[in-house]
């Protein structure tokens, strides 16, 4: 352990290398990687580091499919762990996504979005959040998907990613973008120790006499029996949709439009709202910070008051659909979205803003 | 009737290692999966190591190869067995890793992961069975089912130029600086089994060496999948797989 790491520090970093210091400091036991445009930074921070970390275990796999097949091992051998790679590495990992899911392992995975589908572009984009939301593997499963807004989100939601993924022995993932990625910001990095360790006892360690043998597996041939796992992963979704759905609102209190915007956009958003507020036009927003779970509740508890929503997103239009069910009709939900790896200006959202208001002040009169 | 009324005043000359369970095996009759199951379990008994061995299932025949394997265990997904025994023996170095794989999964899915993991010299033991057909999904063809071979998928057998050649992954994977000790062997007579359980041993002794993968092909059999007998299936054994796939060491330590 190097003398710096045993306190909190203050220092100006990029957001992919800023993940990988807090992975460090939240004393993860094994990372596993590939590199892939735009988060190369996270693999390069590592090893370049891993001097001054012994027993932690950093490894260029041969492919994504390879390194998250590494993590599956590795969290079911009782350690910390986390991946990171981008939308197309992503796709690669989504098979052992869903066996993690079902065997119930921990893991932090990160995805740092670039423009899609395919192999697109290596520019920012938001395109990647049904995917991430909404399975992407297959079967009836859920990963805990967490949206940093900042390079020290991006940070706290490293050791907030394991702390979840461990509490649940689910699968969390950091759902960022290549901006993100890049961009430097002021950070303040927790101190090591500041995480408690992951108490694994179902982990294969090696079957010691006091205990019955530790089976890591996704396969339950009898359909009675795989019905009641899917049960229990069920009421544990449940009750992370009870105790863990985390948002930010600014200025929802008098506002006439929220705009509901994750990560990135959302600070974009709120230059829109500064803009917006200026010329009298009364704007808040709704931030979900968990994607899944998902606010719907205090999405719907905004309904009651205000006139419309304007959900704004670097895609076609995929978390709207989230914020469609749950206005669940009561009031009008816009949408404007770039796509492509281009990043919406606080101009151009704010002449949408306009045109809602006119929208709404018409219908009034 | 439980067992010990059957050697009731009887004197007790063999034993099940503990490192097995009591479940009984799903296995069809003269299939080579139960005695190679067995040997391996046999071998981490006497050598003492069950509370420090980890076993990595495949998926094919021998995915529920953790219910009779009385040890810890990780089932992987289809062809990644290898790649989940690197994250293990990498977050638990001082203990016996071993994954344990059909032909499909190792030379045809995971191909990927296992050539890499061999070429990383990752230090665990590798057992691979090669029976040349899926036996699992119904008896397709395997990347090792030989020229001529007829299987669900193959019905009037595997033409090269269509389907493309046996793959010997095992001789393959026998280059590459990462593997330390590279055997086929078999399990079809008692004098087979004697010798694939040395390969064991000396498997599991090398590990601790931290030299490099040891990789051991077991040319096995399918009765089921072959539409033989189990004695039929052992005489075609050796008449056809052995030619292709010989029998005996193909990288021993210096």
């Amino acid at each position: 352990m190097t003398p710096e790491n045993t306190k909190s520090e203050v220092r100006l970093m990029k957001g992919n290398e800023a993940i990988a210091e807090a992975a460090f400091r939240a004393e993860m036991k094994a990372y596993f990687g590939y590199p892939i445009t735009p988060q190369s930074e996270v693999l390069e921070y590592l090893t370049a580091h891993i001097n001054e970390h012994p027993g932690v275990v950093v490894l260029q796999a041969e492919s994504e499919l390879g390194a998250i097949n590494m993590i599956y091992g590795a969290s079911g051998a009782g350690a910390r762990v986390m991946a990171t790679s981008s939308g197309p590495g992503i796709s690669l990992m989504q098979e052992c996504f869903s066996y993690m899911a079902s065997a119930q392992l921990p893991a932090l995975i990160v995805n740092i979005q670039r423009g899609g589908p395919g192999l697109g572009t290596i520019q920012p984009s938001q395109g990647d959040y049904f995917q991430a939301v909404k399975g992407g593997g297959h079967g009836d499963y859920h990963l805990i998907v967490l949206a940093p807004a900042s390079v020290q989100e991006m940070v706290d939601f490293v050791f907030e990613g394991f702390k979840l993924g461990e509490k649940y022995r689910n699968p969390v993932l950091m759902l960022a973008d290549g901006a993100l990625g890049q961009m430097m910001e002021k950070v303040t990095l927790p101190p090591k120790g500041s995480l408690p360790p992951n108490n694994a006892p179902w982990a294969t360690t090696g079957k010691s006499k006091n205990r019955e043998r530790n089976i890591i597996t996704s396969l339950f041939i009898q359909p009675e029996e795989m019905e009641e796992i899917n049960q229990k992963l069920q009421a544990k979704y449940r009750e992370i949709q009870e105790k863990e759905v985390r948002w930010e609102e600014l200025k929802t209190d008098d506002a006439e439009i929220v705009l509901v915007a994750f990560g990135l956009t959302s600070r974009i958003c709120e230059k829109t709202m500064d803009l917006a507020r200026e010329k009298g036009i009364k704007v808040g927003i709704l931030r979900p910070i968990t994607l899944f779970p998902f606010p719907s509740k205090p999405i719907a508890k905004l309904s009651e008051h205000v006139k419309a929503f304007f959900t704004v997103e670097m895609n076609a239009g995929q978390m709207v659909e989230d914020v469609r069910l749950s206005v669940n009709g009561k009031r009008p939900v816009h949408f404007y979205g770039r796509m492509g790896g281009m990043i919406p200006s606080p101009e151009e959202i704010l002449q949408q803003v306009e045109l809602i208001s006119e929208k709404i002040q018409l219908a009034e009169k | 009737m439980k067992l010990e009324k059957t050697i009731d005043n009887m004197e007790l000359v063999y034993k099940k290692p503990k490192t097995l369970t009591d479940t009984p095996m799903h296995y069809c009759p003269g299939c080579g999966h139960g005695v190679a199951h067995k040997i391996l379990m046999e071998v981490v008994n006497e050598l003492g190591i069950q509370e420090e061995t980890i076993g990595v299932a495949p998926v094919g025949c021998s995915v529920f190869a953790y219910d009779y394997m009385n040890i810890d265990m990780q089932e992987a997904a289809h062809g990644r067995a290898s790649a989940v025994a690197t994250g293990i023996k990498r977050t638990l170095p001082n203990k016996y890793v071993f994954s344990y794989q059909g032909d499909g999964d190792l030379a045809a899915i995971g191909t990927g992961e296992t050539v890499h993991t061999i070429n990383r010299g990752e230090n665990i033991l590798m057992i691979f069975i090669n029976n040349g057909i899926y036996g699992m999904t119904g008896g397709q063809m395997a990347p090792t089912s030989l020229i001529g071979m007829k299987t669900s998928t193959t019905p009037f057998g595997r033409e090269a130029s269509v389907m493309g050649n046996p793959l010997k992954i095992t001789e393959l994977i026998a280059q590459l600086p990462g593997a330390f000790y590279v055997t086929r062997q078999s399990v079809h007579t008692t004098a087979a089994i004697r010798k694939f359980k040395k390969a064991v041993e000396a498997s599991f002794k090398y590990q601790k060496l931290n030299k490099g993968t040891c990789f051991i092909e077991v040319v096995s059999n399918c009765p089921s999948g072959w539409k033989m007998t189990p004695v039929e299936a052992n005489q075609w054994l050796e008449k056809n797989m052995f030619p292709f796939y010989p029998i005996g060491d193909i990288k021993v330590p210096k």
